[in-house]
Order: structure tokens, then sequence, then C-alpha cells
């Protein structure tokens, strides 16, 4: 297969310029420019993405205080820290805990879209080139060497595949509450 | 004298745009215009929509909840209701909306879209939030569509602050049983928001249809041939709304027409998981929890999402409902009950989707004297039985039910899976099964079909594509008095002459024949104005002189003063009617004289603000 491909290769970069510059990139490990494509009508156009607001230079609050204000809104998860859960049987917090998981987790799925930095099952052999930055790979056991390592995925990681945190526009005396006290009247 | 000239952009739309303006959600979808027409229709995607989902608190989110809160001063001082591109707002539609419905009830707008189809109110009143306390600034049902449009408008510019919004292809979706006037409403509402005149309306199970045609390709020509019939079965939120679509051949090419659509029936999802919500309080009750109106509001919610883990796919036997302490002690006082998956199938699958037979209609009640003007809610909640009624109402012959092929479902109810099984299994009861309706195949959209399926009508208008032709889903009548001596009391027998046929397409005219209809000038003359859905054989100028109340249904009223003519011997007009389809689907209708070339458009007399009532 290799070999029928740099006999074509071959031939073809004798007789076709473009070709030729394309593998001369290849071959210096440059993704090459491939030529316009002439595409089938059937083709449907892309749609542009809509412009997106610049952010304020300087957010108006804390995006940690942000963050913390979402999950207490829709999912209560300041409230369930907070509160001592040592009276309480399993069955009292697990019952609790039900309504918190499912919408603490829809507004990190909302917000943070958080995807495994691994997409392998965790017990997997994995080879950790030579490059791989520490802040992607944290190595474990005996570390000797400069790769690359092989090893088994103990824990895949987790990488938030965007943050979309919603924008407030308080002023600065409220700019560290979390939530406010509810009065009903 | 009676078409208007319209400002042509100085650009070619550059965008297609699609929007859902919903019962209780809206969404907005577009594509690039491609400037070869031949070519196919670009890419359809939806527009996230920035929105208030806290106080001061902004975020883009998919849907826009048609929701709209009145903010007290406490509110404008704060700030709390401002958007980027809106200081100094006293209101704030959306998320944020949606959750003060619950809050502050009598002050939030809800189903403001259901209200402008209620003939009985004025829907330029400022009525909205129906029953609030005197202190609150009302809207009227026009006002709150304008600011959903409006708001939706805004989101639209700053993310494409150089392709302006009334210079673009859109379309504007509309329930299929929204009535003339309640289509000319929607309109006025649209271009008041700014989305510009050239806009077209759409009926909502056509977008949806559309939007399986754009993901379907040209599967589509093979999965259905000629004498298929299609029912488009929407259960929104708030709504239900049914349309047959029967697939023919014409020149060789599979076309797709709209027979019928269903009236407007106003039960949907929201009432199913209302009831189990209230089946939860009595559980709750039942062990001596009373829950306070905060708790049976997330109680509701528990319940939506129950409904879909319990009807959805590989359903558990049983389902937790917790509701969460109200105070700042979550888990302390937290309650909860197990809700098992019989009991809830029978309650949802027997209140609202029963096995009936289909000659078995919705049960109307005994209409009571007196009763209260606010929004005709279906006393009936079987949606069955209203799919029953509107089958037997559009068979081939009378008794005999329509009989779908395929069933296209949309609306965020069918998410729960069990309840699309359950309406392809009591119309299977209905015709056997081997004539049983299959559901279309495909992943449907449930959330977002409408809005990108008029989004890929905006664009397919222009160029090729499939269309579903229908023209309109109505006949409408005038009413004229019988001349003849008058009794004192009795009001004169009416008929109603046909002015626009069922079927009536767009750009068509109608000469009504008629005898003469004397119309006396300088001052505003009404007519009494019917519809009906049925009725698909009339003509123009046929005269109908007795009818039954679901057969023909009344709504608003046509008007329009003649201008006083010097030069004239008499003090009216003999006149006859002329009717027309625009170009962009509205109905016009005008009086024309017999004796010179003068017409005068007739209007809706839901306009009653406007200083000028009719023609010119």
């Amino acid at each position: 297969m290799s070999i029928a491909i740099a006999f074509r290769a071959f031939f073809r970069a004798m007789v076709d310029r473009q070709f030729s510059d394309q593998a001369r990139c290849l071959l210096s490990g440059e993704v090459p420019a491939l030529p316009a494509a002439a595409g089938p009508a059937s083709k449907p156009v892309a749609a542009p993405e809509p412009r997106v607001a610049a952010p304020p230079a300087q957010p108006r609050r804390s995006e940690a205080i942000e963050l913390l204000a979402v999950l207490q809104r829709e999912g209560r998860l300041v409230d369930f820290l907070t509160e001592s859960i040592d009276g309480y049987s399993d069955a009292q917090i697990g019952a609790a805990v039900r309504e918190v998981h499912r919408d603490c987790a829809g507004a990190l799925e909302r917000m943070l879209a958080l995807r495994p930095l691994l997409e392998k099952s965790e017990g997997d052999r994995v080879e950790v080139s030579a490059d791989a930055g520490a802040l992607r790979y944290h190595l474990i056991g005996d570390v000797s060497g400069a790769g690359p390592h092989h090893g088994v995925l103990r824990h895949r990681g987790w990488r938030a595949s965007k943050i979309e945190l919603p924008r407030w526009s308080g002023d600065a005396a409220a700019a560290n509450i979390i939530a406010p006290a509810e009065v009903e009247l | 004298m009676n078409s208007k000239k319209r400002s042509k952009p100085d650009s070619p739309a550059r965008f297609a745009i699609g929007i859902d303006l919903g019962t209780t959600n809206c969404a907005i979808a577009y594509s690039p215009i491609n400037p070869d027409p031949l070519a196919a229709p670009g890419e359809v995607r939806l527009l996230s929509v920035e929105q208030l989902v806290a106080p001061a608190t902004t975020e883009a989110r998919p849907l826009l909840a048609s929701f709209m809160h009145l903010g007290s001063p406490r509110d404008a001082a704060a700030k709390a209701l401002d958007l980027p591109w809106a200081a100094d707002r006293d209101f704030a539609v959306g998320a944020l909306a949606a959750k003060m419905a619950a809050d502050a009830p009598t002050r939030t707008v809800a189903g403001a879209k259901s209200w402008l189809v209620n003939s009985r109110v004025d829907r330029h009143e400022p009525i909205l939030p129906w029953n609030a306390p005197a202190d609150v600034q009302k809207v009227s049902p026009v006002e709150a569509s304008v600011r959903y449009l409006s708001h939706l408008a805004a989101a639209w510019a700053r993310a494409f602050p150089d392709a302006p919004i009334e210079h673009q292809k859109v379309v504007l979706t509309v329930p299929a049983s929204f009535d003339a006037s309640a289509r000319e409403l929607t309109r006025e509402a649209a271009i008041q928001a700014g989305l510009g005149e050239e806009l077209i309306l759409l009926e909502e199970p056509q977008a949806s249809l559309y939007a399986w045609l754009a993901d379907a390709g040209d599967r589509w020509r093979r999965t259905v041939k000629p004498g298929d019939t299609l029912l488009v079965c929407d259960v929104g939120g708030g709504t239900t709304d049914f349309t047959l679509i029967a697939v023919a051949e014409e020149n060789g090419e599979l076309a797709l027409n709209r027979l019928a659509v269903g009236n407007h029936i106003l039960v949907g999802g929201d009432n199913m998981d209302l009831a189990l919500a209230v089946s939860l309080r009595e559980s709750f009750a039942a062990k001596g929890i009373n829950l306070d109106p905060w708790q049976s509001v997330a109680l509701w919610h528990s319940a939506r999402a129950a409904k879909e883990t319990l009807l959805g796919l590989n359903p558990p036997e049983k389902h937790p409902v917790t509701v969460l302490g109200r105070g700042s002690k979550l888990i302390g006082a937290a309650i909860s009950v197990d809700l098992d998956r019989q009991t809830t199938t029978k309650l949802l699958l027997e209140g609202f989707l029963p096995e009936n037979a289909v000659t078995d209609g919705p049960q109307r009640p005994r209409a009571s004297g007196f009763r209260e003007i606010g929004l005709a809610y279906e006393s009936d909640t079987a949606i069955t039985r209203h799919l029953a009624d509107f089958l037997m109402r559009h068979g081939p012959s009378s008794g005999t039910p329509a009989q779908p092929t395929y069933v296209l479902f949309n609306g965020g109810v069918f998410k729960a899976s069990a309840l699309r099984q359950r309406i392809l299994d009591v119309m299977g009861h209905w015709f056997g099964p081997e004539l049983a309706p299959k559901p279309l195949e495909g992943e449907p959209d449930l959330d977002f079909a409408v809005a990108r399926g008029a989004a890929y009508y905006a664009g397919a208008k222009s160029g090729r594509g499939v269309r579903i032709r229908g023209g309109t889903a109505r006949s409408y009548y005038v009413g004229i008095e019988t001349a003849g001596p008058a009794i004192p009391g009795i009001a004169r027998p009416l008929r109603a002459l046909c002015v626009v046929p069922f079927g009536m397409e767009e750009g068509d005219e109608a000469d009504v024949p008629a005898e003469n209809v004397g119309v006396v000038v300088g001052e505003q003359t009404t007519f009494r104005f019917f519809s009906s859905p049925t009725r698909k054989n009339d003509k123009p100028g046929d005269v109908i002189t007795s009818w039954s109340e679901p057969e023909l249904s009344e709504t608003d009223s046509i008007q329009t003063t003649l201008p006083t003519d010097e030069t004239a011997e008499d003090d009216w007009f003999s006149v006859k009617f002329r009717s027309r389809i625009t170009e962009l689907g509205m109905l016009e209708l005008f009086c024309e004289s017999r004796t010179s070339d003068h017409r005068w458009k007739l209007e809706f007399s839901v306009r009653d603000d406007r200083p000028d009532g009719g023609g010119t």
C-alpha cells in the first residue's frame, strides 16, 4: 500500500506542479493548501456565525460569584453546601441531591459544556508523548526519562468546551450578592 | 388607491429568517440566501437570544419565553430590567418573566397569543395581565406580541448589525387555526416591531413539515407517494393544532396540498403537567404536607421532568419527586413522594389521550347564560377526541373520517415518546392495523422545527424547493340582513354571503356576484363576518340561509366608511364585494361601486384605536 502510494506520488510530482508543491508541504509537516473546491451545487451554504458582542473589558463582578449565583438560582447549590448534613439520614440527603444534581448539571452543561479531556475509557492503555504538557497530563508513579510514556488512564480529566456565563449589569454595592433575600408580601 | 407602494430595500436580502412566535416560547432561525436561485437552500441555524434570566443578569438562550413581567418602580430604580441595548426598562420578556409568572402572577402577561384570537375582547385595549391590580400598567395582546418580536429583532440586530432585519426575507409563523383577523393582528404587531412590510405569515404545522422536508432532503420523494395524506399533530404548551396535507402528482412531480386545518384548541402540554402536579399535591396532602404556592410551582416543574422520564424511552418503574425546602434549609425541609409509572401513564393517557371511538368527538358542556370573558380553555381535555372530531369533519364524505397515512409530531409534549405512540395506537384502532398511520421517519426537532422550517421556507420561496400549496384554510362570509318588513323585537334574519372560497390562493382575486347591497355614505358601515373551516364547496356569491354554530363561526366584524359624494343624488351606494389574497397571504376585502370605478377597503373592526377606520 505505502509503496504503491510512494510510486504514484513520485510520478505525479514529476508532472503536476501543484501536487508537487503540496507534497513538499506534507513532507515538511505543514498542512498543504487545498485548491478551492468547486463544490457541488447541492452542498448547502454554511450559515455565518452571529457576531458575538464583545464582553466588557472588566467584568462588573467576579465570575466566581456569577457562577455561584447561577448554580444557586437554578440548582440551590449554595443552600445545599452551606447546610449542615450531620443530622440527616442518607435517604433524606439523597432525595434532596437528586433535585440539586439535575438542575446544577443542566446549568453546567449549558454554560461550560464540560467534556472529558481524553475521549478514552478509564483503564485503557495510553501513550503520553514527550512534548505533552504537564498541565494536560498528570503522571503518577515511577516517572523517569523524557518519554514518550506509557501507562493506564486513571482519570479522563475535564475541560470546559465553552464558557458562556451570564452577563451581570448591577451596581457595585450588589456585586457580591449571590442570591437576594426573598420577602413574601 | 388601495395598493400601497412598498419601499424596496437598497440591497437584496442576504438572509432568510424564520420566527416562531409561540404561545409559551419563541425561537428565531436563519439561513444565508444563495444568490444562485438553482442552488440548494443554505444551512439553517438557530440564533441565541440574549435575555434577562435574573434581575440585572442577561444570558443568551435558544428560546425566548413568551412571558412579559411588568416591573414595579423598584425594578426600574435598580436598573434590574435593563438590557445591553435598552436602558430604563420597566418590563422584561423571556426567562426572567417566565419565572416571575410564579412569583408575581398579577404583574405577568402569559399566553398573549391566545388572546389574539379571542374576539370577545378588543385586542388593542390594555387588558393584560387579565385581572391585574389597578396600579399595574396593563398592555394589549397586540402590544405584548410587539414586545416579544421587538426583542427578537434586537437580538438579530446585535448579531448581524450590517443586515437590517426589515431588508431580509422574514417568515413569521401563526397557528393554522388563526382566522383572518388574528393573522392581521399578528402581522400588524410584526410590522410595529420592525420586521418589515414584506413579512410573510406561514402556518406552524406547515413550518414543521418544511423542517422535516429540509432534513429529509430528496429522501422525502421516496418516503411518500401520491395519494398519501399527512397529519401534522402539533401539541404545544397551551394549544393543539391539526393539519392535513395531501400528496399529489402534478406534471410528474410530487406536490403537497394542504387539505384542512383544525379549530383553535386551548389544551396542551402545560395542562398535562398541571394535572400531574395536582395529583402529586394530593399525594403530599395525604402525607399531611400542604404545599405553599411557591412549592406548587416547583412541583409543576418537577411534574414536567417526571412526565418526560416516565413516558419516555426505557422508563423506570418509579420516579421520585422531591420538593426542596423553601428557605435556605434545603435538605431538612425537603419532601418527596414516589411517582410510579403505571399510575402516571394512566392519569395522562386516560385524561388527555383516551381510546375513544373515531365517531366520539369532544364533549361540549351546555353553555350557561353567563360566562367570564377570559380565554376559552377547552372543557374537554381529550386530545384524541378533538383529533377524531377533526378527522370526521374532513373525511371524504359525511360519516367517514379522513385517514392519514403518516403522522408528523411537533411540540415539546412529544419528548414523552409514549404520548406519540398512544396517538398512533388510537388511530390504529380506528383504521385497523393495515391502515394504521405511521410516523414520518427522522429525528423530530420538537422545540425548534417551526422556526427552522420557517427559515427554510423563507429561503426556498425564492429559489427551488418544494412548496406546500393550500390557500386559505377557511371560507369567509359577509352577513347580510334580509330585506323585509321589520318586526319589533326580532332581528332580521341573517344570510351569509360567501366572499372568499376555501383554498383561495395567494395573488387570486374574486369578484363576488351578488344582488345589490346598499351602503350609506358618510357614516361607518359594519358587516358581520363569518368563517368556516369545513364548507369547502361554497363559491363566491353563494348565499347560505341557515347554518349550525360549529359550521360557521363569527369572527371580528368588518367595516368601512364611504366618503360623502356631493354630486351623488342618493345618500347610499349600491355596492358589490371583491376579495383578494395578497402575495403575502393576507386577506383583503373591498366594496366596489356599481356605478363608478371607486372601491373601498373593508377593515377588521379590531382596530378600534385607529383614527382612520376605513378605506380612502
